[in-house]
């Protein structure tokens, strides 16, 4: 028999070696032919007597195998394909059968059958369902390697285990690791994974095959634990267990405090964990097997696969990039201004393994790039997760300077000075006048039309904007704004730099705020003036929490200052004149910054109170400037407001091609400011909603709270014609 | 009196349920459709600290029952073959709890075999729950003559012992968004401002109650001395009264559900669904909490004709029963809401209420209850509560009920309302009447 997605060599002593190497990828997955192929292999070495045991193997250099293709399952969807029990349970049902041999249970229990050895040997990582063929196997050996992830990460994409990981692991490992490893979707490394009894062995990197092999031939005849007599469950019983009981009551509550009833796959795994400890293992893959179609058919699944994987990687990889412009090789990058913005640059650019030449107004400034990522390598030195050299090493690849003319071999100039037109004008000028005549200027800047930045260059075709977040090392978008006049190698050299940095791209029209800053100022007025309206502020910060978002909006605010809020206010004033259009919170701004020197976090506080050495809580003075209402409005109104608050601008900027396609303004939410990832961001959730829904809420919020709650036109004409967000993009 | 309405509910249901004989008038045993239910007696065990070293430690949950079921039988002076039904509340029916306890102890007390008995469980209720259904079946006409009662013996069975889906199934502990009682006490503390002295002053003056109804043997009635197997007595009284507890010596004690409810998620829970409320005020400790202790009761109850055949006298009627379920998260509010319940069905307003008894779970149980129904606190709990005496899970509503009794007796005073706050969001009350 042969196959394409393996090959299969039996040795003298019959120990098959199956070597998974789909052809034409670089990672094994589950897709569909590796599915039909196993099947039949699995049905052949159940049956065929001369074949003794078997050992699995990658055929990859990338690792043994990572989850399901979640492009066939995403499709599968969408056709609905995973209609049928026995199809969804297709995996499951598979993987039971090499694990028992094609053996009724209670033949192995009594002793009266058993199957024939089968091992895993891992030179690298096993993930999703990858990890779960290892699971099923009778023995697994690893290479000597930290870096060797093992993992179960389905709940990251709204999904559960559904091959078996849900039971086999707490059978391992126990109910309460497992239950961290499944919910949190982090993997552990192999020492971790033989500790917690899911590795049987670590060995010499190279040697997996030979010491896998050498297991199979001395254990003819091998029963899993869970099919054994007395089976029971590491760490405690079932889940009747009284140890059992108080993990679980304490596992719920975690699980709801962290997803919020949000992510139904977070719920599921526990049930999987709860329900599958008390029957036996027959019954509980099918019981995973219904939970997991539950999961695949829901919203929160095929938006989070959506967005958080099929069109994340498809940004990361430059899907926006024009096509016929050669990769820009990017080897040293020239920063210009080593302020917070320049210097949190500069560490991300080394960071992606090119070099830096950090050019500011004098040398104590320019070192401060240098402080600033020492800082944060001196963090992981001492936390031993980087050495001493390999940071000293990181540290050299920064040089700072004051000489322009230093500037003149980099291959991409990212200007971070600060957000003054005329410093910025300056800045290029000097910059055009020693770089080579074809290199890329990109600016950061988060409220300066780069259209107009760009008359300050001589080369507006090589002109573009790339608007960074604060703090630039863990925030992962990057938006990126080509000019009116900016050329396609500008915007291919910014996504080929991108690519190197490893944040997630959008791509957005230059207009003002761009797309993120047109969503967060509107959100977060609308959560001051419901606070002005008197409704309880904490009613407010747990409505938002409740969505989903990362931060109460009132507590955003202070992050972010509400002097900066009152400085936008007066110079958005100035800069528009009569077309200014009051937000209706410039009153409560000039109270708290003016009046009560209530800045923010850093200083004096805001809308909390940070007292030393303890927790914040809301500053309880509020309530003398803004009288609690009589009338509360209830959970489910406040939530509904914060979130048309953000899904109608969201909204606008789709129609208005602020952004291009639904997937770069779900990607910018959700990694700009932390719109709910469970619901794939906002143009999925309207899709979710229904546009006839939406338009019909938004109008209804319109009616209480005024009109910057319309839906635009394009909305209402999917409403009328039944379309969706993403099928009408 | 508003009395007179149950008679004409009686006539109704009577008429509508086609049954021939009107009120009054003799069914062909002689008995009308809907029979009042009468207390004969109520007999409590003193109640042992629930731990090892706690006096009633070495006494077994069946021979606690057994004891309280001679007593009964023993000083009425009765053919034990009267009593038709015994129903006894147990909250962890399991171990030496379970296989129906109650029957166990019916025959371990030399009741004669065809005497019945059930095992009841409403949480924290359970005993008061026993009461009502043992006068139901009498109102009903099920039964002549009945017992309710209930035991705990919480130093053996462990409270919990009996598992359970609501908090451990992740389906129902997400879906009624579960949270342990002691979150939920502070949860009402912080929802109607209750603040730690609040809670603390109640605890002191249940303690200083419960020393005085002591003293003045005000519980002499009910209370019956537990015995070992020598024969000998090894509790006669409450043992985990402290008279001298003060609001220093509750100052010093720490909050019991902080670091449960701020480390194990359950204060986000509870805050999931009280979303007005910013955190959870822990205001709860072992000294404003109901203590955890071994003991049972019983309480005789009968119809009129029972009485007269036995030669006992009523000591009060029985005059309406309510359960409720209220909202589970905040769990312990369900004590108003039983309370409005039964006394819209006895036809009373609760200004008819002479004494309101209401288990002392946590204290802010008690004070959100006053709060709510503008009860004066020299109206409840008069002679102390749980706060002072414990909790013996399954028996304290009978208990209380029987606190209840003697109280009315004692007092002259007419009438009182029996209720408990339960496990899962619900409420039991009970309103008696001195005859």
């Amino acid at each position: 028999m042969t196959y394409e997605t393996f090959s299969v060599e039996v040795d003298a002593d019959g120990i098959a070696l199956v070597t998974i190497d789909l052809p034409g990828q670089s990672m094994n997955v589950w897709n569909a032919q590796l599915m039909d192929e196993f099947e039949r292999w699995v049905d052949d070495f159940v049956a065929n007597d001369a074949v003794k045991g078997a050992v699995l193997a990658s055929g990859k250099k990338s690792g043994f195998m990572a989850g399901a293709d979640l492009r066939m399952l995403s499709g599968a969807q969408e056709d609905n394909a995973l209609g049928s029990f026995e199809q969804a349970f297709r995996l499951n049902s598979m993987l039971r059968k090499m694990e028992t041999g094609g053996h009724p249970a209670k033949a192995l229990t009594k002793g009266a059958a058993s199957a024939k050895p089968v091992a895993a040997a891992l030179e690298g990582l096993a993930l999703g369902g990858g990890l779960e063929l290892v699971l099923a196997t009778h023995y697994r050996v690893v290479a000597d390697n930290k870096k060797i992830q093992l993992g179960l990460p389905e709940s990251q994409v709204g999904l559960l285990p559904g091959g078996g990981g849900t039971q086999r692991l707490p059978r391992l490992a126990g109910l309460q690791n497992a239950a961290m490893m499944i919910t949190t979707g982090k993997p552990a490394d192999p020492a971790t994974a033989k500790a917690q009894n899911f590795v049987d062995e670590i060995v010499p990197a190279g040697e997996t095959i030979a010491k896998a092999k050498e297991w199979v031939k001395a254990n003819p005849k091998v029963t899993a634990p869970w099919d054994k007599k007395g089976f029971k469950f590491p760490g405690g019983g079932g889940a009747m267990d009284p140890r059992s009981v108080q993990f679980f009551m304490a596992a719920n509550a975690m699980a709801q405090q962290q997803s919020q009833h949000n992510y139904p796959a977070i719920q599921a795994i526990l049930s999987c964990l709860y329900e599958g400890s008390i029957v036996n293992f027959d019954t509980a893959i099918r019981i995973e097997t219904k939970y997991f179609s539950n999961l695949l058919a829901g919203p929160v699944a095929r938006n989070m696969i959506r967005t958080l994987f099929v069109n994340k990687q498809s940004a990361e990889k430059g899907g926006a990039r024009p096509e016929g412009i050669e990769k820009q090789d990017i080897k040293t990058v020239g920063v210009l201004g080593a302020g917070l913005m320049g210097s949190g640059i500069a560490h991300v650019t080394v960071k992606g393994g090119m070099n830096v030449i950090v050019l500011d107004r004098d040398e104590e400034a320019a070192s401060k790039a240098i402080d600033y990522s020492k800082k944060i390598l001196d963090k992981r030195v001492s936390r031993g997760k980087m050495t001493k050299e390999a940071a000293e090493e990181f540290l050299s690849k920064i040089k700072p300077t004051t000489d322009y003319n230093d500037l003149k071999d980099v291959d991409l100039i990212i200007e971070a000075v600060f957000e003054d037109p005329d410093i910025k004008a300056d800045v290029i000028k000097k910059t055009e006048a020693v770089i080579g005549e074809d290199i890329i200027f990109a600016s950061n800047t988060s409220t300066l039309p780069i259209t107009g930045l760009a008359k300050n260059s001589s080369r507006p075709e090589q002109f573009i904007g790339m608007h960074f977040f604060s703090p630039v090392d863990k925030m992962p978008l990057l938006e990126i704004i080509p000019g009116e006049k900016s050329g396609d190698k500008a915007l291919a050299t910014a996504l080929d730099y991108n690519a190197k940095i490893r944040k997630t791209p959008i791509v957005v029209k230059d207009v003002r705020g761009f797309y993120t800053n047109r969503i967060v100022p509107p959100y977060i007025n609308e959560a001051m003036l419901m606070v002005k309206e008197g409704v309880k502020p904490a009613l407010i910060e747990n409505a938002a929490k409740s969505l989903g978002m990362p931060i109460g909006p009132l507590a955003l605010t202070d992050e972010t200052s509400l002097s900066l809020g009152w400085m936008l206010v007066n110079s958005t004033k100035k800069e528009l004149g009569d077309d200014y259009k009051p937000t209706g919170v410039e009153d409560l701004l000039e109270l708290m910054v003016e009046k009560l020197g209530r800045h923010g976090r850093k200083s004096g506080g805001g809308f909390y109170e940070y007292p030393e050495g303890a927790k914040k809580h809301l500053w309880a003075g509020l309530a003398e400037h803004f009288p609690l209402a009589d009338n509360q409005p209830s959970l489910e109104e406040a939530k509904e407001r914060l979130l048309y608050a953000q899904l109608i601008p969201a909204a606008l900027c789709f129609a208005e091609d602020v952004v291009f396609d639904p997937e770069s303004a779900d990607l910018g939410a959700i990694f700009g400011w932390g719109f709910a990832p469970w619901t794939g961001g906002p143009m999925s959730h309207i899709d979710t909603i229904g546009a006839e829904a939406f338009v019909r809420t938004a109008d209804a919020l319109a009616q209480k709270y005024g009109e910057r709650f319309h839906p635009p036109q394009k909305f209402r004409d999917m409403a009328s014609s039944g379309e969706t967000v993403y099928k009408a993009a | 009196m508003s009395g007179r309405r149950v008679i004409d509910l009686e006539f109704i249901s009577a008429v509508l349920a086609g049954a021939g004989p009107l009120p009054g008038r003799p069914f062909a045993k002689g008995r009308s459709p809907m029979t009042e239910a009468y207390v004969y007696d109520a007999v409590r065990t003193p109640r042992g600290k629930g731990k090892a070293d706690g006096s009633l430690h070495e006494i077994t949950p069946v021979s606690l029952a057994t004891q309280v079921l001679s007593a009964v039988r023993d000083r009425n002076e009765i053919d034990a073959g009267e009593i038709e039904d015994v129903a006894f509340g147990v909250v962890s029916p399991v171990g030496e709890q379970g296989a129906v306890v109650t029957r166990t102890a019916i025959l371990n007390a030399d009741y004669p075999e065809t005497t019945s008995g059930i095992q009841v469980n409403r949480f924290c209720a359970s005993g008061l729950e026993a009461v009502n259904v043992a006068a139901a079946k009498v109102k009903a006409g099920e039964a002549d003559l009945t017992i309710g009662g209930g035991v705990e013996a919480m130093s053996r069975v462990p409270m919990g012992s009996d598992g359970g889906a609501w908090p451990t199934d992740p389906a129902t502990a997400f879906k009624t968004y579960f949270v342990p009682q002691g979150v939920s006490a502070d949860l009402i503390a912080t929802k109607y401002g209750l603040t730690r002295d609040d809670v603390d002053a109640y605890a002191v003056e249940s303690q200083k109650r419960a020393a005085k109804s002591w003293e003045e043997k005000r519980f002499e009635k009910s209370i019956m001395p537990v015995r070992d197997v020598a024969g000998e007595v090894v509790l006669d009284h409450d043992e985990t009264v402290r008279a001298n507890t003060d609001m220093q010596s509750l100052g010093a004690l720490q909050p019991s559900f902080a670091a449960m409810g701020e480390n194990f998620g359950f204060d986000a829970v509870a805050l999931q669904k009280y979303a007005d409320l910013e955190a959870i005020n822990h205001v709860h400790h072992a000294g404003n909490s109901s203590g955890i202790v071994d003991g049972a009761a019983a309480v005789l109850i009968g119809n009129e004709e029972a009485g007269k055949r036995t030669g006992m006298k009523p000591r009060a009627r029985i005059r309406a029963m309510a359960s409720v379920g209220s909202e589970p998260t905040i769990m312990l509010t369900g004590p108003e809401f039983a309370a409005k319940k039964v006394l819209a069905k006895a036809g009373m307003d609760k200004k008819d209420i002479d004494l309101w008894e209401l288990n002392e779970a946590f204290a802010s149980v008690v004070l959100r209850f006053m709060q709510a129904l503008d009860i004066d606190h020299s109206d409840i709990n008069v002679n102390g509560g749980a706060i002072a005496m414990g909790h013996p899970l399954g028996a304290t509503g009978a208990m209380i009920f029987g606190t209840m009794v003697d109280e009315l007796e004692r007092s002259g005073k007419e009438t009182a309302l029996v209720t408990l706050c339960i496990g899962a969001g619900m409420g039991t009350a009970t309103i008696i009447e001195r005859v």
